[in-house]
């Protein structure tokens, strides 16, 4: 063996060799087939006469975007007006997975029930939903909303200053400065400061023992920060009122049918994935918990709340994360109902410049950081609640 | 958590607490009244049926228009479903822009398809002999839907549309992009760190980002990346991103499969002389596509109703045609329910039929299992 070692042929079949030899080949064929790609890609688009790099950025749109939450007009620039369809984005999405977990709960415990009638209700909406193209739900949504509501001329006053149509729904607004910011700011630290508080005096209990009346703490936490805010920086209250013209209403708020349906269709979908997410987390704890539970004198809440629940969030966090994530990527589906998001205003951007490479390099990059930073933040959940074994 | 009152009223928690004497009536109805709240649960679901099925029956039959065009539909302003317009577009909406007169052609294709399908379902079947038959089918359907032999007129793939491509792309689609995955989860379990790193990368990239971007990309980017004089067809190039996605979310499933076979069978196999892929192929990989089988049906359907999303990038696939009928002059406005109804009719049917069968696999192979156990 010793003698034959040297020969080539035969380091061949050394098992170390060859783990070698295959990433390197592996390696030199994926920069090998990148740098021809970027190769033939330079290339063309010098051929073409297209410029590259992000220069475009800074240059005016000169489109409208019919929603965005920051000031916008059609002379900023492309590199605001994608910030506007990536606001966007994350508006719908957060508020699609708000919605969808409430339902989802609500569903996924429904499914449980012993009232079968409510039990096969919940199963026909799971299957409904799930059933079904997302797409082809977002289509039907819109076309539903632009057909049973009136045009804008006889829109319907639901409630005073309050109007209906297909043309969204339109209430007043207030008039924001930066004072109402600093309130806000204040509320939410107070909400921050409440959860500090309450958990401060529940350490102190599991503790002690001791059980000391807690909330008019944790509610001075919750107002007092508001309301000093409220003193220092004295917000004044412009309402801004819809008026309704002959052809359109102008002033207030408007909840565009786009918004609505991407939401609804989002929110629906993605509640029928969480409602059995939470089923399955659900069924998952063990009767014997439940028994042991009630044996150790813990009523009914006391044991869905401190034994149950707890445990059955371990089995739920982990999908609960992909689903979150789904919804976020699924609301990439505005575009095919015209609901001005990052990919909807990257493709107008890429239109106009013909810089299609950094469009797409733009969008999918944030879509790839947005999806590792709620995946991180839901596994840094999740490792709190996971089991800690000894 | 305001929903543990409801919790403990509604889950189907073991309850033993003492009972009043069971008489036959109480019995028979104390899952629907047996508390106040559930009673009230009861009769709000049963008012909630009510409402749907009369709304549903008035539209759908009683005030539904049957006879007559697209004027009769106008003139009842929307108070019923207008059969009309599905009976005088159902056959575009199915075959979309595929000339009129060779319509059979797609038609037995389609047939052929589902039958291949519903066949290599059936546990009996399954075989070798199963791949000849799709290579058959796939061949068969290809010639049908191309034409250029036998005396078939060519038909290009821009006139191809409607549910026969939504079954192609789905099906090419999760046919190479299980070859695919299966080749990522092989890589990304591998112990070679820098093939690793390389299978981790994509298929990370791939699950980060919309399918539609994929599509976006493959619609604007290939084209730039291929050299002078070659262009790819639209459909192909959507084909290749629904394949690449696919691939993507197949590998991360059946890497789950390859982690659940124990370690002594990679042992036992190479204490047998067994090579890689020797011992990947004829032990660990039909096991580990065994456990996954579930999972993946799930993915098929998924990616059955993900394929509408060619739509976005202008290909016309069946939601495509759907709309492209309630778009016709003559109906525009006049029919804008029917046809998205029809369709959602349509994918829940096959989807149904398809998360079914992952059900009946699943029993299946878990008495499978524990006969094997014994």
């Amino acid at each position: 063996m010793a003698t034959s070692d040297s020969s080539p042929v035969r380091l061949l079949y050394d098992v170390r060799v060859r783990a070698v030899l295959y990433q390197v080949v592996a390696v030199a064929l994926v920069v090998g087939i990148g740098f021809y790609l970027f190769s033939t890609v330079s290339r063309k688009l010098a051929d073409q006469n297209i410029a590259t790099g992000f220069a475009y950025l800074s240059r005016p749109a000169g489109f409208v975007i019919s929603q965005s939450f920051i000031s916008y007009d059609s002379g900023d620039t492309y590199g605001r007006a994608i910030l506007v369809g990536l606001l966007n984005t994350v508006w719908v999405s957060a508020f699609a997975v708000i919605i969808s977990t409430v339902l989802g709960l609500i569903v996924g415990i429904a499914r449980l029930s012993r009232n079968p009638i409510l039990s096969t209700l919940a199963l026909l909406y799971v299957e409904a939903l799930r059933n079904v193209p997302l797409l082809l739900y977002l289509f039907l949504w819109y076309a539903l909303i632009v057909a049973v509501f009136p045009p804008v001329r006889e829109a319907w006053q639901i409630l005073p200053e309050v109007f209906l149509s297909n043309g969204g729904l339109i209430v007043p607004s207030l008039r924001w400065s930066s004072a109402h910011t600093g309130v806000l700011a204040a509320v939410a630290l107070g909400i921050v400061l409440a959860c500090l508080v309450a958990s401060a005096f529940r350490r102190k209990r599991v503790a002690t023992g001791r059980s000391r009346m807690a909330w008019p703490y944790v509610l001075a936490a919750l107002v007092v920060p508001a309301l000093l805010a409220l003193l220092v920086f004295q917000p004044d209250l412009v309402v801004n009122w819809p008026e309704k013209g002959r052809f359109r209403i102008t002033g207030g708020v408007q909840v565009t049918p786009e918004f609505t349906a991407l939401l609804v269709g989002l929110a629906l979908s993605a509640s029928a994935g969480i409602a059995e997410i939470v089923r399955a987390g659900i069924l998952s704890v063990g009767r014997g918990q439940w028994e042991a539970a009630r044996s150790v004198g813990l009523h009914d809440r006391q044991t869905m709340r401190l034994v149950v629940l707890p445990q059955a969030l371990r089995v739920i966090i982990p999908p609960l994360t992909s689903s979150y994530l789904s919804t976020f990527k699924n609301s990439s589906l505005a575009i095919a109902i015209g609901y001005p998001d990052l990919v909807m205003v990257s493709n107008t951007t890429m239109n106009q410049t013909g810089q299609a490479i950094e469009g797409i390099a733009i969008f999918m990059l944030v879509y790839l950081g947005m999806s590792i930073a709620i995946s991180m933040l839901m596994n840094w959940y999740n490792a709190r609640v996971a089991l800690v074994e000894r | 958590m305001t929903d543990t009152a409801q919790l403990n009223t509604l889950a189907s928690v073991p309850d033993e607490r003492p009972t009043r004497p069971a008489s036959s009536w109480y019995a028979l109805f104390k899952p629907y009244i047996g508390s106040p709240f559930n009673a009230v649960v009861t009769f709000a679901c049963l008012w909630l049926i009510y409402r749907l099925v009369t709304g549903a029956w008035g539209w759908l039959v009683t005030r539904a228009i049957v006879e007559g065009g697209p004027q009769t539909c106008k003139a009842a302003a929307g108070a019923g479903a207008c059969w009309p317009f599905l009976a005088a577009k159902l056959r575009f909406m199915i075959f979309g822009f595929y000339p009129y007169d060779e319509h059979w052609r797609p038609a037995i294709a389609v047939l052929l398809f589902l039958g291949a399908m519903i066949y290599s379902m059936i546990p009996r079947f399954w075989s070798r002999r199963l791949l000849w038959l799709w290579l058959a089918v796939v061949v068969i359907c290809g010639v049908l839907m191309y034409g250029g032999v036998f005396g078939l007129s060519v038909v290009n793939t821009t006139n191809w549309g409607g549910l026969p491509l939504s079954f192609m792309l789905s099906s090419v689609g999760l046919a190479f992009g299980f070859i695919l995955g299966v080749l990522l989860a092989l890589a990304r379990s591998s112990k070679l760190p820098a093939i690793q790193v390389i299978a981790v990368v994509f298929i990370e990239m791939i699950r980060g980002v919309p399918l539609v971007s994929i599509l976006f990309m493959a619609s604007v980017m290939l084209p730039l990346f291929m050299p002078d004089g070659v262009t790819i067809d639209k459909l192909l190039r959507a084909q290749v991103a629904i394949i690449i996605f696919a691939g993507a979310y197949i590998a991360e499933t059946v890497r789950g499969g390859l982690q659940a076979v124990p370690k002594g069978q990679h042992e036992a196999a190479a204490s047998l002389g067994l090579g890689y892929w020797l011992s990947m192929r004829k032990i660990v990989l039909p096991q580990a596509l065994k456990i996954v089988i579930p999972p993946l049906v799930n993915i098929f359907i998924g990616f059955f109703q993900d394929t509408t999303l060619v739509t976005i990038i202008g290909l016309l696939d069946f939601l495509d045609t759907v709309r492209s009928a309630m778009r016709d002059p003559v109906w525009q406005g006049i029919a804008v329910l029917e046809g998205y109804i029809f369709a959602a009719l349509v994918y829940a049917v096959f989807s149904y039929g398809m998360g079914s069968y992952s059900r009946f696999i699943e029993r299946r192979l878990k008495t499978d299992h524990s006969h094997g156990r014994h």
